[in-house]
């Protein structure tokens, strides 16, 4: 019986697979970065199962909401989206009451604002991008809502730059107003180093260390750029091992219709 | 008068449609009894993902569109509105998102295989150039598609690509601003682009439509080259290879979910996660992966109008393949220089798509001129003259015989199952 010509002469794979991987390397970055790779932190939401922990993520909003949301808007996020933080109706309508946010026109066409309701969006600190320059010196804080996926590696560069702020190093041309981060691309970031031991106090018993209160934000942040996480990581594996049942079944067919063929089915099929 | 198709169906209600519009039989004699080689291998699933790719592209976008905005304004917000406050609304986008790689990846399969079995050559020609056509559509649908979103790479994206065009002499200003419906990337080029994205994904399924109509005509290539010499060659479509293209389906769809559910943007740019902005560069403008050889071949000439030239020419040359190639040989497996040759073009293509998502400087400079100067020999020089020097292996009587080894006369045809 003569044996099926193969796709590929065996040599030939091989040097294939030798080409691809000459090329892979070429594909390395090849240039030494001047700002280093912010370190690859362990999150509850690395991974295929992990999801982002809640109760960091709750106390993320409240550093949010203490230090971050002085400067920082995160306009794509409604009070009512913190219920997939965990927190109940009841609770997110206490916090939103505790923002005064702009409730369109009063009876005399007048601009007026009022305590939030869970309907509105998160109170912007600003009310356009001129107005935040013309308070902070120049600078434009970016809106936060998706920052995590917004900068490659995201959560680490968003840990690295809250941790990193440092000394210059000797030498080093500081401009006017600038702060030092190991991690900023450039190194000099016009925001303050915002987060400080005992920044915020937590009521869950939680130590206030800079790196706590990081790890805390930038899990909340995380959250607010991919509130789905959860559902989608959970949906993903029941529809994964559905579709492996399914292949099974549809090749266990595959086969019974190639059998039909007679004693000798076809190579190939 | 013409008179009713005769219908053998036994039930009265689909004989009295089918013999006054024969949609029925149509299909069972072009997916049922259609007869197709016996010896497939996985490569022929791709034309079948390709489609099931389509279909799904376009039920998710029309869901996404009743959400979105094709508004400057709007844009960018309206697409965070699908992620987070639509019923399943990441679901549908993501699955959208990434629907556009996965449909350039089955289709680049595709084309492999049809550059590795010769399924461009006599009489398939026109089956061949009706699929570069739904590759140039494919790629301008994919671009102005992600266009939408309106993102940083989106607005950047679409001021370069669009800009190209400003390289031809003489009408080329023109031809921009009408592209762009005015002056640069605005209002009128987003909702525009919105309009032809909408309605480029129907002209494909058109141009599909005579590619399979071709198909039909010419039959099915195979892995040998060979044509089918009779009943003993070829099995119905149905069931064979509806169980096979099954298969290959269910496999698809595992590896379209795992980027879905667990990396759905590990493809993107994080760019696109910040709102267009005229007003700030992107430190890099990066094309979508599945252009990157392209963007590599425009990079690698220095001149921009010749540039531009063959970066078209990239995908024109395509279509005079049939043609170019002189050997009467189909198969690779046939053709033992051949076989390396294709595959070191598969490498120019790999290394340029690497090149591409590079700065143009340095080595990427010269890498990108090596695979683009092989990417184009291996078409213009390489295929005619090869086709005249090489000396392929002997090909076989008959696809049967290369099957099962046995002679044509004692052959076991395939023959429907006893349950179905």
């Amino acid at each position: 019986m003569r044996t099926p010509l193969p796709l590929f002469a065996p040599g030939f794979a091989h040097t294939l697979a030798v080409a691809l991987t000459v090329t892979g390397l070429f594909g390395l970055p090849a240039k030494a970065q001047e700002t280093p790779e912010p370190p690859a932190q362990n999150w509850s939401f690395n991974g295929i199962f992990g999801i982002p922990n809640l109760e960091a993520a709750q106390r993320g909003f409240q550093v949010y909401s203490e230090v971050c949301s002085n400067c920082h808007a995160m306009h794509q996020l409604h009070y009512r989206d913190l219920t997939g933080l965990g927190l109940t109706e009841e609770q997110v309508k206490a916090i939103a009451s505790t923002f005064t946010v702009p409730q369109g026109l009063d009876d005399s066409g007048q601009p007026k604002e009022g305590p939030a309701t869970p309907a509105n969006q998160f109170r912007s600190p600003f009310a356009n991008e001129k107005a935040a320059r013309a308070a902070l010196n120049g600078a434009y804080p970016p809106d936060l809502s998706l920052i995590v996926n917004a900068r490659p590696d995201g959560a680490n560069y968003v840990y690295g730059l809250l941790t990193g702020y440092a000394e210059p190093p000797a030498g080093f041309a500081m401009q006017e107003g600038m702060n030092y981060d190991k991690y900023f691309p450039g190194h000099q970031i016009a925001m303050p180093q915002p987060l400080q031991d005992g920044r915020v106090a937590y009521t869950d018993g939680t130590p206030t260390t800079t790196d706590q209160e990081a790890r805390d934000v930038v899990t909340f942040l995380y959250w607010a750029s991919n509130p789905e996480t959860a559902e989608r990581k959970a949906m993903g594996v029941r529809i994964i091992l559905f579709l492996i049942l399914l292949t099974g079944v549809t090749y266990a067919v595959k086969r019974k219709v190639g059998c039909s063929l007679g004693s000798r089915p076809p190579l190939s099929l | 008068m013409a008179g009713l198709h005769k219908s053998d169906l036994p039930n009265p209600v689909l004989n009295w449609i089918d013999s006054r519009l024969p949609i029925i039989s149509m299909m069972q004699k072009e997916y049922g009894v259609f007869p197709t080689p016996r010896n497939f291998n996985y490569f022929w699933n791709f034309g079948a993902l390709a489609m099931v790719t389509l279909v799904v592209m376009i039920l998710t976008g029309i869901f996404l569109a009743m959400s979105y905005q094709p508004n400057t304004g709007l844009a960018f917000d309206s697409v965070q509105h699908i992620m987070r406050d639509v019923n399943y609304g990441w679901l549908i986008r993501y699955v959208h998102q990434n629907g556009a790689s996965m449909f350039f990846i089955v289709t680049y399969i595709h084309i492999f295989r049809g550059l590795y079995y010769g399924s461009y050559k006599a009489p398939r020609e026109l089956l061949w150039m009706l699929g570069v056509v739904i590759l140039l559509l494919m790629m301008a649908t994919a671009f102005m598609g992600y266009v939408l979103p309106w993102g940083q790479m989106s607005y950047w994206g679409a001021t370069v690509i669009t800009n190209l065009f400003s390289a031809f002499p003489g009408v080329g200003k023109y031809i921009v601003t009408l592209l762009w419906g005015g002056f640069s990337v605005d209002q009128p080029t987003l909702n525009r682009f919105f309009s032809l994205h909408y309605l480029l994904p129907f002209v494909l399924v058109g141009v599909v439509f005579l590619h399979v109509a071709a198909l039909h005509i010419v039959g099915s290539n195979n892995p040998l080259g060979i044509e089918p010499r009779g009943p003993q060659d070829t099995l119905p479509f149905h069931p064979y290879y509806t169980s096979k293209d099954s298969v290959g389906i269910c496999v698809f769809l595992i590896v379209w979910a795992a980027f879905v559910f667990f990396a759905p943007n590990l493809l993107g740019d994080p760019n696109n996660f910040i709102e267009a902005n005229p007003l700030q560069t992107p430190a890099d403008i990066v094309p979508e992966w599945y252009f990157l050889p392209y963007y590599a071949i425009l990079r690698s000439v220095p001149n921009k109008l010749l540039g531009v030239c063959m970066m078209f020419g990239s995908l024109l040359v395509l279509f005079i393949l049939p043609w170019l190639d002189t050997s009467r040989v189909r198969s690779a497996r046939f053709r033992p220089t051949y076989r390396w040759l294709i595959m070191v073009w598969v490498v120019s293509f790999v290394v340029l798509g690497i090149c591409g998502a590079h700065k143009p400087e340095g080595i990427w400079v010269i890498l990108s001129r090596i695979a683009a100067l092989y990417y184009f020999g291996h078409f213009l020089v390489i295929m005619p003259i090869l086709g005249k020097l090489e000396r392929p292996l002997p090909l076989p009587e008959s696809i049967t015989q290369a099957v099962t080894g046995r002679p044509i006369e004692v052959a076991v045809v395939g023959r429907p199952l006893e349950s179905h």
